[in-house]
């Protein structure tokens, strides 16, 4: 396991080691959650690497990575934990007859009876993990609420044994897609880090990592024809994960160059939405055929 | 100044921008700083904004704010001690022709300190210190010009590639930024402190260049609406039980429903009738209104909508049909037969055919907002067939694009339709989410 990193470099570099390319501020906030011990709220569009960061974190500081996903309804019961209710039946009846209820009740309600869920098994390992919080926008206040004894003190309070503290401390990352607004408590705890779609130069570098056999002339095209796509009002415009795909794609059908025939022949790959298509296709693919043309 | 102080009233600052710095965030900015070097601008900023802003939003607000704050923080102490640059150059020795080609380079690579460097040598050689025009967006534009950068995206002469707007935008943000420097020496004093424009925050007027901003506002409305309605709810059960969740339940008790399951309430889904004012006062605000509305469409049981001018028409079914601003926009102005966009708003006639399309179809149930200025032009308002609108529908809302200020300003008359409509003010995102909010809380709520 990787020590505790000294700067924000060394966190710079581990990503990197890892095949995650951190853009400045991502390394710096992620070296600040190690060393200060904080969650953190990645916030940002989908596809930009937000579930990615943890992923890599997790693997470059040698952490096992729980993650717990979000899902509206969502409660207590899938995310901390559960009393094993079959178990404690099974133990009410295997008991001889004439124990008391004291001794039973003390006995059913404990530890060996819990059914540890994510959140839970995060702060009850032995090693620290990261703990990997996604999509938190999509389940309901009343949990952001339940959280927050979790995120700010590493504890969780459970009526019928009392408080559990953290063996170890968790690196907890919150992901969210924006599309509600987060209490102010959460954020409050939180450091803050906005993903946004890369710039042209740092999104070249991430084509070139995950397909490095792709042509460099044509990964500058791709990144280039990406940023204009996203440029116009999609419903969904592509992400990274996304150009990735697009570059794999290119690799496979050996395209050495971007023309309007292959942008109209693999353009569903980057884009989702029949109505989006024709957007594109009109904008994009006329202007990529112009281009081409006279040449 | 020390750096504590330094910091808390750069967190004053940005209060009083309206971020929600709270003790607990000043502590956590202080632990960050432990952290990380202070002797680079870059990570000094970002642990900043990692602990103090928390939204996009805030985010942009911050940049701002700390832009602003930190240059007047050393201008400040410059001025206080008496500092002044020395070995300033004399505009007329310096070579034009490779300051421009210096320039180009240094905007083309990013190369923020080249830039800082240019940007004082073309002060330097176009500025006329202390002639300016006072004004630093004119010298800005001025002295672009002079370096012949152009943003119209036309090749160069010599036919390299032309600089993209947003280059040629950092480079005038550095420009201004000497400029204000200058004039700050010059003075030996600061001008006054303003707060950030109110506008920058204000609803995208311009409905078609900010499409992808409206549309990320509807999804995030949609989805709080989504989450806001199980809050108002609460937990209050129902009359009616819930025979399947409360067999489940009771599978724990060993088949004995011992926990009552209810139904949850459902939310108030309203029928809307929606009237929008499209004449040129108002199209914007008009038409990001109504597509918001029907982005909305699946939180209301039925919905139809009307554009007026000096007549009203119907155009339920062209939202139905097409998702695009520009489309909806262009088809009214074609064939909504509204008469000229263009005219004049004629509201006693427009209530007077909303209520002959209408009249039996309006109960109690029904909501009916109005969108629109309230500027008759110095016609009637006809308020007693307003009125008869607002008795025959359950709610009546009316939403002003305009600010409060301008209410009953010339030929506003939002008076006269007060006292029969809730008035709520609407030119920004969350005025609009605030009047969604309430228009959408449960019955009885």
């Amino acid at each position: 396991m990787a020590d505790a990193p000294i700067n924000v470099e060394a966190v710079d570099a581990g990503l990197r080691s890892v095949g995650y390319l951190p853009g400045e501020s991502t390394a710096l906030v992620a070296f600040l959650a190690v060393r200060l011990g904080k969650p953190v709220l990645v916030e940002g569009p989908a596809g930009v690497g937000k579930t990615e960061l943890a992923k890599a974190l997790a693997s470059y500081l040698g952490r096992m990575l729980i993650r717990l996903q979000c899902y509206e309804g969502l409660d207590e019961a899938k995310a901390l934990y559960e009393w094993n209710y079959r178990k404690q039946l099974l133990r009410i009846q295997a008991e001889a007859a004439g124990t008391g209820w004291d001794a039973v009740q003390d006995d059913i309600f404990g530890e060996e009876f819990l059914l540890a869920r994510p959140l839970m098994s995060a702060i009850a390992s032995e090693e620290p993990v990261v703990l990997l919080i996604d999509e938190i926008d999509k389940t309901d206040q009343e949990f952001e609420a339940m959280l927050l004894e979790l995120l700010s003190d590493f504890q969780i309070s459970i009526p019928e044994l009392g408080r559990i503290e953290a063996r170890t401390h968790p690196v907890v990352v919150l992901t969210s897609n924006n599309s509600r607004e987060l209490t102010e408590a959460l954020k409050r705890r939180c450091l803050y880090l906005w993903l946004d779609y890369p710039c042209a130069e740092h999104e070249l570098a991430i084509v070139r990592l995950h397909a490095p056999e792709l042509p460099e002339a044509v990964a500058a095209k791709l990144v280039e024809v990406i940023a204009r796509v996203r440029e116009l009002d999609l419903k969904k415009p592509p992400s990274i994960a996304e150009s990735i795909d697009w570059a794999r794609a290119l690799l496979l059908l050996g395209a050495d160059e971007i023309t309007e025939d292959v942008f109209r022949q693999t353009m569903s790959i980057i884009i989702k939405h029949r109505t989006d298509l024709d957007v594109v296709a009109d904008r994009v693919g006329v202007r990529l055929g112009l281009a081409s043309g006279p040449a | 100044m020390s750096l504590p102080a330094g910091i808390v009233d750069f967190a004053e600052a940005l209060r009083v921008e309206g971020l929600a710095v709270g003790t607990s965030e000043l502590l956590d900015a202080f632990a960050a700083l432990d952290e990380v070097p202070w002797s680079d601008r870059g990570p000094f900023r970002e642990a900043l904004a990692a602990t103090l802003a928390k939204s996009p939003d805030d985010r942009r607000v911050f940049d701002l704010v700390f832009e602003r704050f930190f240059f007047r923080a050393a201008e400040e102490q410059a001025v206080a001690r008496g500092v002044r640059e020395r070995g300033e150059q004399d505009g007329r020795q310096i070579d034009l022709d490779h300051l421009r080609e210096q320039a180009i380079e240094a905007i083309r690579a990013g190369d923020e300190s080249a830039m800082r460097d240019l940007a004082r040598l073309a002060i330097a050689a176009f500025g006329r210190r202390g002639e300016g025009s006072g004004v630093l967006g004119v010298d800005v534009q001025r002295i672009r010009r002079a370096l012949e950068l152009r943003t119209d995206g036309r090749p160069r002469e010599d036919g390299s590639e032309p600089l993209t707007r947003d280059q040629i935008r950092r480079f005038e943000r550095q420009l201004r930024r000497e400029l204000e420097r200058a004039q700050i020496a010059r003075t030996g004093a600061l001008p006054p402190a303003r707060s950030l424009n109110e506008l920058d925050r204000a609803l995208p007027s311009g409905p078609l260049q900010d499409l992808a901003a409206v549309h990320r506002v509807v999804t995030q409305l949609k989805r709080r609406l989504a989450t806001h309605g199980h809050e108002s709810r609460g937990r209050r059960s129902h009359a009616h039980v819930d025979v399947r969740r409360t067999m489940r339940a009771s599978l724990q008790t060993g088949g004995v429903p011992v926990v009552l399951k209810h139904r949850p309430q459902r939310p108030r889904r309203p029928e809307l009738y929606v009237l929008c004012d499209v004449s040129t006062s108002v199209t914007s605000a008009s038409v990001f209104f109504l597509s918001v509305l029907h982005a909305l469409h699946d939180s209301f049981r039925r919905m139809r909508s009307f554009v007026f001018v000096e007549r009203i028409s119907e155009v339920t079914e062209l939202f139905a049909r097409e998702r695009s601003f520009k489309a909806v926009s262009e088809a009214i102005g074609r064939d909504a037969g509204v008469a000229d966009v263009s005219g004049y708003t004629d509201y006693g006639r427009v209530w007077h055919e909303f209520l002959a399309l209408v009249e039996d179809d309006l109960h109690p149930r029904a909501t009916v907002i109005v969108l629109g200025d309230a500027r008759t032009n110095g016609r009637d308002p006809r308020a007693d067939v307003f009125a008869r609108v607002a008795e025959r529908a359950g709610r009546t809302f009316w939403l002003n694009p305009e600010p409060r200020l301008y209410w009953n300003y010339g030929d506003s008359v939002v008076r006269a339709y007060a006292p029969f409509c809730e008035l709520h003010e609407c030119w920004t995102t969350r005025q609009l989410e605030d009047f969604v909010k309430a228009l959408t809380r449960p019955q009885n709520a």
